[in-house]
């Protein structure tokens, strides 16, 4: 088959975006690629444009991973301009006299900031803000300067202010309209938001027009505006928003809008079918979208339309939550309450400078719109609540009104969700497509996922798939099965007092007097976990290896490639040179990447399964311990600095922090656990997002339980009040024995909690008032396990047998020939597929 | 293809010594090298039979699945793989979240207290009672 030539004309964000989703595709190998990039550099990071200012550089903001384009055979002719379609002949003509034939065409060439026509704005130091160029200049123009002015207050106006301030100017923003940031938000949040900017040393002039720009008396400009006021500046910036950049299709004869843009169709297609358009240079439905996302939807229209399938573009949610000059600022939905009927609640506290808005349909019952400045943390959830048309609670104004009692406020149930609603991001699966599955008799999560492909991505919407399937069933009066699988009719507390009351000790036994068949990847590590919990063997005992899932299968992390990373424990994120040290030889012996993890610890990536024994014997001679990062155990317990150090630490929270990840190093739970520790209520340690977190006050620590950060952060809610340290531990020992015992297989804490009939009070009960006469029985399990706490990677480098695992072959001392690294930023990194192709892989036998 | 193989294996020697059956670890995988193809080597204690299929997951395109765990959906004897856990039949190599997924399985024997596989493509029983 000839191939047929493909020709884009612009390199920007979009452009770049299309031609990465199209490298991604199957009808990649149809199209002859040829790309015009007028810019003198690969597509960038626009968006984060103002990041340059603060240190990043060109480099830094490519969108383009070296090499892409050559990889993939597209052909970028970067610093050339295209500057006729002839669509007769079918070609495109660029400035350095290139002539290609297209069959198809795609036109991604963004838009530019409009200049007002005022007199004297061509004036030298009058720029703009777009591209990096722009940028260089705004930095050259500022070193003799020491005052400038932004004309236009809206999002970009005052992202431009931004970086004026930060360059050291005298910064003015002069707005047309009454308010800033008239598009998005209302008057009330306008004030706002002009009120914290100007705290922050800017001026703002508002409805200001400027009718000339002239010589200063002692700056260089002078602008005049309509009331007859002035101001002397040394730089204008235009921000006065952007018009689309339809020269070509209009020389062309394509079909435009009477203010600008260039005609499309929900296919994406202009007035010639052999053409398209996306990003900001596109007018659909008579609307330019001047936001990425909407471009990106684009892309991927066309893309998909390529390869045959039906997509559409059907417009986009305009809703924005962005952070200006430090401040929280959101826009949903009909924020300026413009639908006739709507009715609005506005909570306004000045002392804290938070506005929120909500703009409620006339029936109260759906949210329209919304505004928030100073504090956007409800904007998921009133996005949500808007795109799904979601019925709002009794008291709308419930979400947005602070919870004072230190409640989480609302979520979002199952039930509460629409069919449109979507569960599994990775598949784009909705919930009415998993309704549909339930309805042609999906009855259970392994028939769901086989169905629909939803959860079998990277696994994160399992939890409320699950809940979306409960809740259904529920529904049709079908009986929910809490049976953990096929081959138990048990829950996992079921199991759990099996075990405990029948002294079971190994999975076979559980199975041959509870359960039936062989098990499988769902109830034997359950099962492990539980014996674990109860009689903390060795979990590479032969009766018990077999059981392990992935990561506790090799005491090591599974990556991508097969390879393991490694994270050895590091108490409270204490650590001495010397241990540092010794794992930073590890890692060089063994050429392992490295990298600090998100919890206080450092993580050794990309180790071979047959390298895990040695690296570890090296780490252990240096007094390191296994960190359970691959266990559903105890991970870090987080601490700051505290007491010793920090000038407001009231306590030691290093101290405790260790003492704490000490006591319950290598418990396994249902879940993984997480502790910290923070020395005051600045909480450093971050201890409120922690399963339990422990803050110290001036009369001893304040408990916290069931925090989560995760995919769906949950605030830990305040347990108890200044304990001394033996209670709190007391305390810790109780609700940890609790939780292992009650809780659902991978149940956080905190989901554990929301499922939890009577809630924190009788959490409170059972651990503080002891209602259930189990307080004893939970401290001596739990002293049962602290006592028989053996580090796993001790034990298994000194039993031969044991080593024996971590081959790769058991016949042959050969390595996987698959495990392939190339370096990056100095050091190694899995190939990725497309990389595999070009390195040839030696073969090994 | 398919034949000569077959023929071939009938004569000894395309038989290739993997291990002895004691090093297997019960309810668990290994990996074993043939010419240049990695297989996956179970051991159920329950059937008393030794599975062998590819070791490489056509999903997370790794070589893994001898560290999957092993176990039976709906009665199929199954592996699930370790890093994005779809299942695949010991038995037939057919996955069972998409039709279109086979992985392929080698023949296996036991003699004496040997374990002993044969080739990727010969036809055979790709699993052995002891
Ligand atoms: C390595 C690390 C990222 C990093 O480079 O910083 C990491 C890596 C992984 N995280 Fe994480 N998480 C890491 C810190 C975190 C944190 C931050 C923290 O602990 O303070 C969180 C949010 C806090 C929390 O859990 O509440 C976090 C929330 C998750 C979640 C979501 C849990 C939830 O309840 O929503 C998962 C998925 C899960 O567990 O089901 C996850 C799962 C994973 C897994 C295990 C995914 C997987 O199955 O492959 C990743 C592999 C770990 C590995 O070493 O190969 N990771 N992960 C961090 C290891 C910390 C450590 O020293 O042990
Ligand atoms: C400072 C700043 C902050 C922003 N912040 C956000 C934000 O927070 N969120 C958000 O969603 N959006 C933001 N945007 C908007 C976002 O950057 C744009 O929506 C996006 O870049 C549009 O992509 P595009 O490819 O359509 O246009 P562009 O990125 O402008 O790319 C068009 C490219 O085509 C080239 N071109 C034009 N004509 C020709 C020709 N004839 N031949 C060859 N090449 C040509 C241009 O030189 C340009 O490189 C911001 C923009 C700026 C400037
Ligand atoms: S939490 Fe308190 S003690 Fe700890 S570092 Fe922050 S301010 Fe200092
Ligand atoms: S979100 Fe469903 S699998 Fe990733």
């Amino acid at each position: 088959m000839t191939k047929q030539t493909l020709v884009v004309i612009g390199n920007g964000m979009v452009g770049h975006h299309f031609l990465e989703t199209l490298a991604g595709s199957d009808v990649r190998d149809r199209y002859e690629i040829v790309t015009f990039c007028e810019e003198p550099r690969l597509a960038y990071d626009r968006v984060h444009l103002s990041a340059y200012f603060s240190g990043k550089t060109a480099a830094d903001l490519s969108l383009v991973q070296s090499g892409f384009y050559e990889q993939h055979g597209i052909t970028v002719h970067v610093g050339d301009k295209a500057v006729a379609i002839d669509r007769d002949r079918r070609t495109v003509t660029s400035e350095k006299g290139i002539e290609i034939g297209y069959d198809r065409l795609v036109l991604a060439t963004g838009s530019y900031p409009f200049v007002p026509p005022i007199p004297g704005h061509e004036r030298k130091g009058c720029l703009v803000y777009r591209t990096i160029e722009d940028l260089e200049q705004i930095v050259a123009a500022a070193q003799t300067a020491t005052i400038g002015a932004v004309v236009g207050g809206g999002l970009l106006g005052l992202e431009a202010a931004k970086a004026l301030k930060d360059l050291g100017l005298d910064t003015h923003v002069v707005e047309f309209a009454p308010r800033l940031m008239a598009v998005q938000i209302d008057e009330g949040g306008g004030a706002m938001l002009r009120h914290k900017i100007e705290a922050l040393g800017v001026q703002v002039h508002t409805g200001k027009n400027t009718t000339n720009i002239g010589d200063g008396d002692e700056r260089r400009h002078k602008m005049q505006f309509a009331d007859g006021e002035e101001l002397e500046t040394d730089i204008i910036l235009f921000s006065a928003g952007i018009r689309p950049r339809d020269e070509l299709a209009r020389a062309a004869g394509l079909e435009t809008g009477p203010r600008g843009g260039i005609v499309i169709d929900n296919q994406c297609r202009t007035s010639d079918d052999a053409i398209h358009a996306i990003g900001e240079c596109a007018l659909w439905n008579e609307r330019i979208f001047g936001l990425v996302a909407p471009g990106y939807q684009m892309a991927r229209t066309v893309v998909e339309r390529l390869a045959g399938k039906e997509s559409q573009f059907t417009g986009a949610d305009m809703s924005t939550k962005l952070k200006l000059m430090g401040v929280d600022v959101a826009s949903i939905g009909d924020a300026h309450a413009r639908t006739p009927g709507a009715r609005c609640y506005t909570y306004q506290n000045e002392p804290r400078e938070l506005y929120k808005k909500m703009v409620v349909s006339a029936d109260g019952k759906q949210l329209l719109g919304a505004v928030l400045v100073g504090d956007a943390a409800e904007y998921d959830t009133l996005l949500q609540y808007c795109l799904n048309g979601i019925e709002l609670p009794i008291d709308p104004d419930s979400l947005i009104l602070p919870q004072r009692d230190g409640s989480a406020g609302f979520g979002l149930g199952p039930d509460a969700l629409p069919d449109s609603a979507q569960i599994c991001s990775c598949y784009s699966v909705s919930k009415g497509r998993i309704c549909e599955a339930i309805d042609a008799g999906c009855s259970d999560l392994f028939a769901l996922k086989a169905e629909t492909s939803a959860s079998t991505g990277c696994g994160g919407c399992a939890a409320l798939l699950k809940s979306v399937l409960d809740s259904e069933l529920a529904k049709r009066g079908l009986e929910v099965n809490t049976d953990i699988c096929e081959h138990f009719p048990y829950t996992r507390q079921d199991l759990y007092h099996l075990v405990r009351v029948n002294d079971i000790r190994s999975f076979d036994e559980l199975i041959e007097q509870h359960g039936r068949g062989l098990g499988c990847d769902i109830c034997k590590p359950a099962v492990a976990s539980i014996l674990a919990a109860c009689w903390n063997d060795y979990v590479l005992n032969d009766e018990h290896a077999g059981l392990q899932d992935t990561n506790d299968h090799a005491l090591a992390n599974m990556q991508k490639n097969g390879t393991y990373s490694i994270v050895p424990r590091v108490p409270g994120g204490e650590i001495t040179p010397d241990q540092m040290i010794a794992m930073a030889e590890v890692a060089k012996k063994y050429n392992l990447y490295t990298k600090i993890t998100g919890a206080q610890r450092i993580d050794l990536f990309g180790a071979r399964l047959e390298q895990l024994p040695d690296i570890w014997k090296e780490l252990i001679d240096a007094g390191l311990e296994s960190g359970h990062a691959y266990a559903k155990a105890l991970r870090t317990v987080k601490s700051c600095v505290g007491s010793t150090w920090c000038r407001y630490g009231v306590d030691d929270s290093v101290g405790l922090a260790i003492e704490l990840e000490n006591r319950y190093k290598g418990l396994r739970a249902p879940h993984k656990l997480k502790m910290a520790v923070s020395g005051c209520t600045r909480e450093c340690a971050e201890a409120q997002g922690k399963d339990v977190g422990v803050i110290a006050t001036e009369n001893g620590w304040n408990l916290y339980v069931c925090g989560n950060g995760g995919m769906k952060p949950r605030h830990a809610d305040l347990f108890a009040t200044d304990l001394d340290r033996e209670t709190l531990i007391r305390y810790i020992d109780r609700f940890f024995m609790f939780y292992i015992k009650t809780a659902d297989r991978l149940q956080r804490t905190s989901v554990w909690m929301e499922n939890l009939e009577g809630g924190l009070d009788y959490l409170k009960s059972v651990i503080i008032d002891d209602r259930l006469g189990i307080c004893a029985e939970l401290e001596q399990q739990m002293a049962a396990i602290i006592g028989t706490y053996q580090c796993e990677w001790k034990t298994t480098i000194s039993d031969e047998s044991k080593r024996k695992r971590f081959r790769h072959f058991i016949n042959s001392d050969l390595p996987d020939s698959n495990i392939v690294f190339v370096d990056e930023r100095g050091q190694i990194r899995p190939t990725r597929e497309e990389e595999r192709k070009h390195i040839r892989v030696a073969v090994v036998g | 293809m398919k034949n000569v193989n077959a023929a071939k294996q009938n004569r000894e020697g395309q038989w290739v010594d993997v291990c002895a059956v004691e090093e297997l670890p019960p309810n668990s995988g290994v990996c074993a090298l043939v010419a240049d193809s990695q297989v996956a080597v179970f051991y159920l204690t329950k059937d008393k039979t030794i599975y062998a299929v590819d070791n490489y997951d056509p999903f997370s395109k790794a070589n893994v699945l001898s560290r999957g765990i092993i176990g039976d959906v709906k009665g199929e004897v199954v592996v699930a793989s370790p890093i994005y856990k779809q299942h695949f039949s010991l038995k037939s190599g057919q996955c069972l979240e998409d039709a279109s997924v086979r992985i392929a399985t080698y023949p296996v024997r036991v003699v004496g207290d040997r374990v002993q596989l044969g080739h990727r493509e010969a036809v055979g029983q790709p699993f052995c009672r002891r």
